[in-house]
């Protein structure tokens, strides 16, 4: 029961300095300001560690932190390679391809109020639909690798990535366009020069949507049928054979690479939208 | 309304893709089959007979709204084989984990809102969070309650509710802090205690962003509940149907099922859009 209680009270004590930390002039600086939520992510893993030791949960309700590291240090060819299939192969191929497919589109369909007045609403209706559940007929279509899970990231991204590059390329306004008129810029330099640069935050609001989409579209995918690799595939087995230290190692991978996925995402958005309002105000 | 034409015609050479995508992808069946019966087969044969094969690779539309019909309509509501049964058993969870979800949500934005501390350290791994495949634990939520001796609705239900819980804590949180400083002076003018600012000004100027994020997160729960049906032992429900619709090759099954989700999400986000309408409408925000 030590566990338990000392767990509980490094709770509180650690909660109780947040609160005194959080009201102090220092709040403000940027140190501070990562150091009370690591506090607090650090707090919750210690708080579960001592649940798990002071309660004695078995290992196949939750298993314990330090448990699952171990699991992580001892099977890490397992999670590279299904790190390898499921996100670099299923998931980032599907994303690219999606993302690109749906920005062409956007700029296609832009020259046409007609089509944009049909394709949007009809875009906007398909995003808010249960799309995972095409998972099945695609794995059907496209075999069991990695090239059907990247066809349901294609269709999964494809939507909210058209609609929000649509809703961009609108946004330049129309003094601009007309000072591109009297400048007498073509339509390509107009779109290159200034409408695709307007439009950037709004693509990457899409972008930055896409990236979980596209891990959760690669791993639900798998679980309809796969190879024997992939994250999808090993969460289902390693429930099935109640090992779920190895499943809590392949959800914090995916955690890891959803975080870092969009992370990466922000930080070129960060580059290339420096000019706007929002990018400027935080330095 | 005069977005009518364009939407019909995009529906339109949606479909008309769809029976050429039918006639292409399913005329191989017809002619490996025509092949071992050793006859020859003519175009207008091959187009009839790939818009009506038992288990074609895609399914023609009206034989997916066929499936619907037969699905929702040609069955008692109590059968196995009912799209009715299966949509109620999700619907059921679904609703029952965004209630769960929202209301947990609104919670922790109200908690985060007048907490600093809280602010300061949760609000980070609720926005971090957003980046992680939810999804993926699906599976083990599933086996673990049922392990613990929880099973039927409340596990999905748990799903629903993970999965519709952020987008309702980040619209709140923005929501509940959209008064601006005039405002908020205004109110401590009146001498307004805190309790008074958040049931007069807080809570009423947060309802857009909280309508905005309903719709998100009903959609997110739905989605929720269909892939909590995966694991194995989920007989019921629409997640359920599409499993055993990829097991046994029934593509009809699988397009039907998904057509249902599909119909039950449009109407769970057009309901809230009518509640939303209603509600802003009454309060005097609608722009």
């Amino acid at each position: 029961m030590s566990w338990l209680w000392g767990a509980v009270i490094f709770w509180l004590a650690a909660w109780a300095f947040n609160v005194w930390l959080a009201k102090q002039p220092v709040a403000r600086t940027r140190m501070v300001r990562l150091f009370i939520p690591g506090l607090f992510g650090v707090t919750l893993l210690i708080l579960w560690e001592g649940i798990v030791r002071g309660l004695q949960v078995p290992g196949v309700i939750l298993p314990a932190p330090s448990a699952i590291w171990a699991t992580i240090w001892a099977s890490l060819a397992i999670l590279r390679e299904d790190f390898v299939q499921t996100i670099l192969k299923g998931a980032l191929s599907g994303y690219v391809i999606g993302c690109g497919a749906a920005v062409l589109m956007a700029i296609a369909i832009d020259r046409s109020p007609f089509l944009q007045r049909g394709l949007l609403p009809v875009g906007n209706f398909v995003a808010a639909l249960p799309v995972v559940g095409i998972a099945p007929i695609l794995v059907m279509w496209f075999g069991f690798d990695w090239q059907s899970k990247a066809a349901v990231v294609v269709v999964m991204v494809f939507f909210p990535v058209l609609v929000n590059t649509v809703a961009g390329l609108a946004a330049s306004d129309r003094m601009q366009r007309d000072q591109m008129a009297t400048w007498s810029a073509g339509y390509g330099q107009t779109l290159l020069k200034l409408r695709l640069p307007a439009a950037m935050p709004f693509i990457f609001n899409g972008l930055k949507i896409a990236t979980t989409l596209a891990l959760i579209g690669a791993i639900v995918a798998e679980f309809f049928g796969s190879p024997t690799r992939g994250m999808g595939f090993r969460i289902s087995t390693a429930v099935g054979q109640l090992s779920l230290d190895l499943v809590w190692a392949e959800i914090a991978v995916a955690a890891l690479a959803g975080s870092a996925f969009y992370g990466l995402v922000a930080g070129i958005e960060k580059a290339v939208t420096f000019w706007h309002p929002s990018q400027r105000g935080r330095r | 309304m005069r977005s009518v034409l364009p939407i019909l015609t995009v529906l339109g050479a949606i479909v008309v893709l769809w029976y050429g995508a039918t006639v292409w992808l399913n005329a191989q069946w017809t002619y490996d089959q025509a092949a071992r019966a050793g006859v020859e087969v003519s175009l207008p044969e091959v187009v009839t007979d790939t818009l009506s094969q038992e288990r074609p690779v895609l399914p023609a539309p009206h034989q997916v709204a066929g499936g619907l019909w037969d699905g929702l309509l040609g069955q008692k509501v109590t059968s196995k084989r009912s799209l009715v049964y299966h949509g109620w058993v999700t619907l059921s969870a679904t609703l029952l984990g965004f209630a769960i979800g929202t209301g947990a949500g609104i919670l922790l934005a109200v908690g985060i809102v007048h907490n600093r501390a809280m602010d300061m350290s949760v609000m980070p791994w609720a926005i971090a969070s957003q980046t992680i495949p939810i999804l993926a634990i699906a599976p083990m939520v599933i086996v673990v309650l049922a392990s613990l001796g929880i099973t039927g609705l409340l596990p999905k239900a748990m799903i629903s509710a993970y999965l519709s819980f952020f987008p309702v804590v980040v619209g709140m949180v923005k929501g509940l802090r959209s008064p601006d400083h005039m405002q908020l002076d205004q109110m401590r003018t009146y001498n307004a205690t805190r309790g008074q600012m958040f049931w007069k000004l807080r809570l009423p100027a947060s309802m857009p962003y909280l309508f905005a994020s309903l719709k998100v997160s009903v959609a997110a729960s739905l989605v929720g509940a269909i892939v909590g049906e995966l694991p194995a032992g989920a007989s019921s429900g629409l997640g359920a149907r599409l499993l055993s619709g990829s097991y046994y090759g029934q593509t009809i099954q699988i397009w039907s099922a998904l057509f249902t989700a599909a119909i039950l999400a449009a109407l769970l986000v057009m309901i809230i859009g009518v509640l939303e309408r209603r509600t802003l409408k009454r309060m005097g925000m609608v722009r």
